[in-house]
């Protein structure tokens, strides 16, 4: 407990308290209070920290990380903390029935062979297993069939991105043995399937020969650049989210001119507070022609994020945090909310759903991936 | 074979007969059957399949009641879970089932019409239909997974079902997860 309050600052904090004002659970009305974690790490009150209820509350999104002045790594101290908790046999509530969860597990131990590229139409060009540049499609498949009912379409920005590559040229790889970069598990504190899943795609790409992975999940793209690292040893592989690669390719795109749309964007926790990428997207959106971009009043480091990150809690308050952020997304005046992560999506539509306010808050949703390939010529 | 178990296999089969809307539920069910590449069994000739059993308190439990207040006899290798209505039976229930090392799993409840909560059961074909598309983007055998419906009254058409899923998962042989609790996750024996 003193190494876990030494190794992520915890021991700086000076009981300022603007996590817990900053916290977007702590605001909607919850009693949840990052700052008494803190104090609670720092005064190694283990047991009360595992077995509290606040654990699997936090939605790791990282905006207390930002306001800090005392820059304890709070995301990292949870994650850490829930590590804690699987070793003490607790698990988070597991929304929709742990299924998620399940399916993850199940992907880490392996002898199965996926069924996973139903997706992939005739007049897409991907290589099966050798190429050099690895496109990453993450949970995708699974989430369009087990969301069914909130018509989320994250294959549809998987198939966008995969035209788009083409469209540069790139024959990316796009793998049937890919598995859950176990993102999910490692926040919900189970190392062990974890590793199980790194070390199997670490594998799986180091054997196509890939010099660049892409994924368009903002999730995936944080664990492989950050978590992956110690399970790579010394393979050089660069790590990028769709909207870096894009923004480096941006001179190569074929664009075609178009009717004036305004969209919004939605910065992914991972993609933005976690990697720091602010600008690829913006600079992505900012090419296309026709495309306007307004921001949201909280944007960038600021944003408030879709409230169900790891699959670990959900409750009244998450739901408070998605329509007060798709109320934003309305008064932009924008069409299109444009996200680059498949969680915003599936979050945002759920709250979308409800019956009495949905129709306020619906509004069109797009991966970045689909904005770009609409304006290939 | 007992003259008792011969009469049970004539009892009729089809789940819903004069129900249209259990007819395509049953229909889905027997495809299931017919679609699975069957894996040598022979290999395995000690082996007996743990098939997980979710049964509805109102129609599916009692039927299951029904066979044995009857004393007919089936095979025995099912483990039952009761739940109040088939509309419980949740993706993540089955394929915990299966992550902790079920071969097979059963989704039962009572036939359209027939639901204690009026419609529980339309839920249940909609959980179903989602659970079976996970199950094929894993890669686990459809013929893993059933879903029956079986009244109160039904006791031989229990054991029908039971008898028929059990040997169907014998020529499919153990699940992708029956031996792999050391790679990851936790270890829960299913009993």
């Amino acid at each position: 407990m003193e190494t876990l309050a030494a190794r992520t600052n915890a021991w700086a904090c000076y009981d300022c308290g603007k996590c817990t004002a900053t916290c977007p659970i702590a605001r909607s009305g919850s009693s949840y209070s990052p700052r008494r974690q803190v104090l609670a790490t720092n005064l190694g009150q283990e047991g009360e920290l595992v077995s509290g209820d606040g654990l699997f509350t936090c939605l790791t999104c990282g905006l207390c990380d930002q306001r800090c002045p005392a820059q304890v790594d709070y995301t990292t101290l949870v994650q850490q903390l829930r590590e804690l908790a699987h070793g003490a046999d607790r698990e988070p509530e597991c929304p929709h029935g742990g299924a998620l969860q399940s399916v993850m597990r199940m992907m880490a131990k392996g002898g199965t062979k996926q069924d996973r590229l139903g997706w992939l139409d005739s007049d897409l060009h991907t290589r099966p297993a050798e190429g050099e540049v690895f496109y990453w499609t993450g949970c995708a498949p699974y989430y369009d069939a087990f969301f069914s009912e909130l018509q989320i379409q994250a294959l549809a920005g998987v198939r966008a991105a995969v035209k788009v590559f083409n469209a540069l040229g790139v024959e990316p790889v796009v793998s049937s043995e890919e598995r859950c970069c176990g993102h999910d598990l490692l926040w919900n504190g189970d190392r062990t399937s974890f590793e199980a899943l790194a070390e199997r795609n670490v594998a799986l790409v180091k054997a196509s020969g890939a010099k660049t992975l892409v994924t368009s999940c903002a999730e995936c793209a944080r664990t492989w650049r950050l978590d992956y690292e110690p399970y790579l040893r010394g393979v050089n592989l660069q790590v990028l989210h769709l909207s870096e690669y894009l923004a480096e390719h941006l001179a190569e795109l074929p664009l075609k001119g178009g009717a004036t749309r305004r969209i919004t964007f939605q910065d992914p926790c991972r993609l933005g507070r976690h990697l720091g990428l602010y600008d690829p997207p913006r600079q992505v959106l900012g090419a296309l022609p026709g495309i306007e971009l307004s921001e949201m009043r909280h944007s960038r480091a600021g944003a408030t994020c879709c409230a169900g990150s790891t699959w670990s809690s959900c409750d009244r308050f998450a739901k408070k945090i998605q329509v007060d952020r798709l109320r934003e997304a309305r008064a932009t005046g924008a069409e299109v909310l444009v996200t680059a992560c498949p969680k915003c999506q599936i979050h945002f539509r759920c709250a979308m759903k409800d019956p009495n306010i949905g129709g306020d808050l619906a509004m069109e949703m797009k991966d970045i991936a689909e904005v770009v390939a609409e304006s290939l010529k | 074979m007992s003259a008792r178990q011969n009469t049970t296999q004539k009892a009729p089969t089809k789940a819903g007969a004069g129900k249209a809307a259990g007819k395509t539920a049953a229909k889905r069910a027997s495809k299931a059957v017919k679609k699975t590449t069957a894996r040598p069994a022979a290999a395995l000739p000690d082996w007996n399949p743990k098939l997980v059993v979710f049964a509805c308190n109102w129609c599916s439990y009692a039927g299951a009641d029904t066979a044995g207040v009857s004393r007919i006899q089936h095979e025995p290798h099912f483990r039952m879970i009761r739940v109040m209505c088939s509309g419980r039976i949740q993706p993540g229930f089955v394929l915990r089932a299966f992550e902790r090392g079920a071969d097979g799993v059963l989704v039962s409840g009572c036939h359209f019409g027939d639901c204690h909560y009026i419609f529980g059961n339309e839920r249940a074909v909609e959980q179903f239909d989602k659970t079976m598309r996970m199950v094929k983007l894993l890669g686990i055998e459809e013929g893993r997974l059933r879903l029956e419906w079986i009244s109160a009254a039904e006791g031989a058409r229990f054991a029908d079902v039971i008898n028929e899923f059990t040997a169907q998962l014998r020529e499919l042989g153990p699940g992708p997860f029956a031996h792999s609790e050391e790679a990851g996750g936790r270890k829960v024996e299913v009993a």
